[in-house]
């Protein structure tokens, strides 16, 4: 009982919180501003050499604010903000019609799910074992030069990395493909030519992800063990007579583990942001590259509808790691 | 002057500095420009580097080398100013959470947290989008900083808590010492080494967004920065037509500047204090 009082309660709250924060500041930011959407667009539709006749922009104009939900007060727009949300309403995308930008969003998802989870499948594990090790043989000479490779590495932002892995990869020497997620009209279908043709799109930017998130978790990690090195029970365990090996694995690597599980669920923001940006970068098409699409057409609502689904799978991402940290931290279950 | 005696005996501390003391210069250079940044079709267009033009002309017919003083200058005034006021949000949140405690600490942490989980690279293109016709550098900056405090406020709080469990605060409290002198006289001290190394860390994260928002054409495309004049020769199909010398020198120079600027406050807190490195992680 303790445990679902003090650890559960207080992580669905915070789920909750955080949902309605970010939803609420969505709703809130276009109407702080100066300019409405509405104008917005229609300026944006008229620089496209679009003629309008006066009488169409009112039509427009009315159509549009009810689009936006800019119809009331703003308690009243607010509410049925909430109530479009939770019938999953997020209407229709501007700039390709009469397609939803649920549908759109559905048939970007899995492309940057599938990125986003092998990347982080392979980095995180590879970047902390390898971390653990260099901080454990920090003296070793393959441990500084790792470590000064991750220098280099981690300062990097998303896009100047994954740019200049394009350039490398993809251009000087053109060993991968530069653009998409597959050969152009190729039909997705689940055999072996069409696996294979995307796995060597994918290959860049699922490269480019490891790099950067792994530099990012050998640096942290080799820093944790560093300072695990200097607790007692290791001394104890050297002089008790236990294998290095035994050591690093079993009972330092273990111990650093725990602030990684956490450090992942607190950015996992960003490295979400990250994998939006290198999809930029590839032309991928994922969330990323449907967001840059929307931001060339000016497609206000297809950024709304991204953005509102990315807090809301962010959130229950972090929300399931935090329900599983009692399985691998014993302190938590038994307080 | 120890100090500095002690910092560049760190190879990297030495290697940072000169690099960027040579972004600075460069960015100094841009002040004694012959032609206006601006203006297209100065030069002839496309030229290779060569003696007159020491990193080649661009396909808009302007000066590579003299672009790129002043897209570093622009870059270095964006980052400092989204770092300068990001600082002062961050301070005040980490003091007064880490002081006061209890609610406010809760609700300013979870202000906090909120900013570090939600996507903020979706928030700062819809905020660019709607910003987008009274886009300037200062507009910029400010958006950087009231998004780029969360993690430093945090990391400044860890610290703020740990300082007021001393014994030094209690006896400046019980000898009658106010808050505010307490603050700015005692602490202030121990926290400005970790400020300092927040600062150029967040410097970097703020030129790091500045290119990614200028790739998508978020901010005014007129005024040269990093990013600008990569989104430039983008757009102009530089990486096709083989203008490696209007491509790379962008690229590289943020490569320099992002690794020059990340030594730099790797080496200064280490130098400071040892046990900072575990507080730095994961900016």
């Amino acid at each position: 009982m303790n445990f679902v009082k003090r650890y559960l309660i207080p992580r669905l709250i915070q789920y909750l919180l955080v949902i309605f924060l970010g939803i609420t500041a969505v709703f809130i930011i276009p109407r702080l501003l100066p300019n409405d959407p509405v104008n917005t667009m229609i300026g944006v539709m008229q620089a496209r050499g679009q003629q309008l006749e006066p009488g169409a922009i009112d039509g427009m104009v009315t159509s549009l604010k009810e689009m936006y939900g800019l119809e009331g007060s703003w308690w009243e727009q607010y509410v049925a903000f909430w109530g479009r949300l939770f019938r999953g309403d997020f209407g229709v995308s501007f700039f390709q019609f009469p397609t939803t930008v649920n549908e759109m969003v559905g048939r970007a998802m899995p492309w940057t799910l599938g990125l986003l989870l092998t990347a982080t499948v392979i980095n995180w594990p590879l970047g902390n074992i390898v971390g653990g090790l260099a901080g454990y043989y920090s003296r070793k000479p393959w441990s500084r030069v790792v470590d000064t490779i991750a220098m280099i590495v981690r300062p990097q932002p998303y896009y100047i990395f994954a740019f200049a892995l394009l350039l490398i990869l993809g251009y000087a020497i053109p060993w991968f493909p530069v653009a998409g997620g597959t050969e152009i009209g190729r039909k997705i279908a689940f055999n072996w030519p069409t696996i294979k043709d995307i796995l060597r799109h994918s290959f860049l930017p699922a490269l480019s992800l490891v790099i950067l998130g792994g530099a990012i978790n050998f640096q942290t990690m080799k820093l944790i063990v560093q300072n695990v090195n200097a607790e007692s029970f290791v001394q104890y365990a050297k002089l008790g007579g236990v294998t290095e090996n035994r050591i690093v694995g079993r009972y330092v690597i273990r111990n650093a583990l725990l602030p990684q599980i956490t450090g992942l669920a607190l950015s996992l923001g960003q490295i979400f942001s990250g994998a939006l940006i290198t999809e930029i970068v590839f032309s991928y098409p994922g969330l990323g590259g449907l967001l840059f699409n929307a931001i060339v057409n000016g497609d206000y609502n297809l950024i709304m509808g991204i953005t509102v689904f990315s807090i809301v799978g962010i959130a229950t991402a972090i929300l399931i790691l935090d329900l599983l940290y009692p399985l691998f931290d014993p302190r938590v279950r038994y307080t | 002057m120890n100090i500095l005696r002690d910092l560049f005996k760190d190879y990297r501390f030495l290697l940072s500095f000169s690099i960027l003391l040579i972004l600075l210069a460069l960015a100094v250079t841009a002040s004694f420009c012959p032609y206006d940044p601006t203006l297209t079709g100065v030069v002839p267009r496309d030229m290779k580097p060569s003696a007159e033009y020491w990193l080649g002309t661009d396909s808009k017919g302007q000066d590579v080398f003299w672009q790129a003083t002043f897209a570093i200058r622009n870059s270095l005034i964006i980052s400092v100013i989204a770092a300068l006021i990001s600082r002062v949000i961050a301070v005040l949140v980490g003091m007064v959470a880490g002081y006061v405690g209890g609610i406010t600490d809760r609700v300013l942490m979870f202000l906090s947290d909120s900013l570090l989980v939600i996507p903020l690279f979706l928030v700062l293109v819809m905020m660019s989008m709607l910003v987008r016709e009274y886009m300037n550098l200062f507009i910029l900056a400010l958006l950087l900083s009231v998004f780029g405090w969360a993690w430093d406020a945090r990391v400044i709080r860890s610290l703020i808590l740990s300082l007021r469990e001393r014994e030094f605060t209690k006896t400046a409290i019980l000898s009658g010492t106010g808050t505010v002198r307490l603050v700015l006289n005692e602490y202030m001290p121990f926290t400005m080494p970790l400020i300092f190394s927040t600062v150029i860390n967040n410097m970097a994260w703020a030129i790091g967004y500045e290119q990614t928002l200028a790739i998508l054409g978020l901010v005014n495309m007129n005024i040269p920065t990093l990013g600008t004049m990569l989104n430039w020769a983008i757009s102009y199909q530089a990486i096709l037509l083989r203008h490696w010398w209007w491509i790379l020198t962008p690229v590289l120079l943020s490569v320099f500047l992002f690794v020059a600027l990340y030594w730099l406050s790797v080496s200064i807190s280490e130098y400071l204090d040892p046990r900072t490195r575990t507080q730095r992680v994961g900016t």
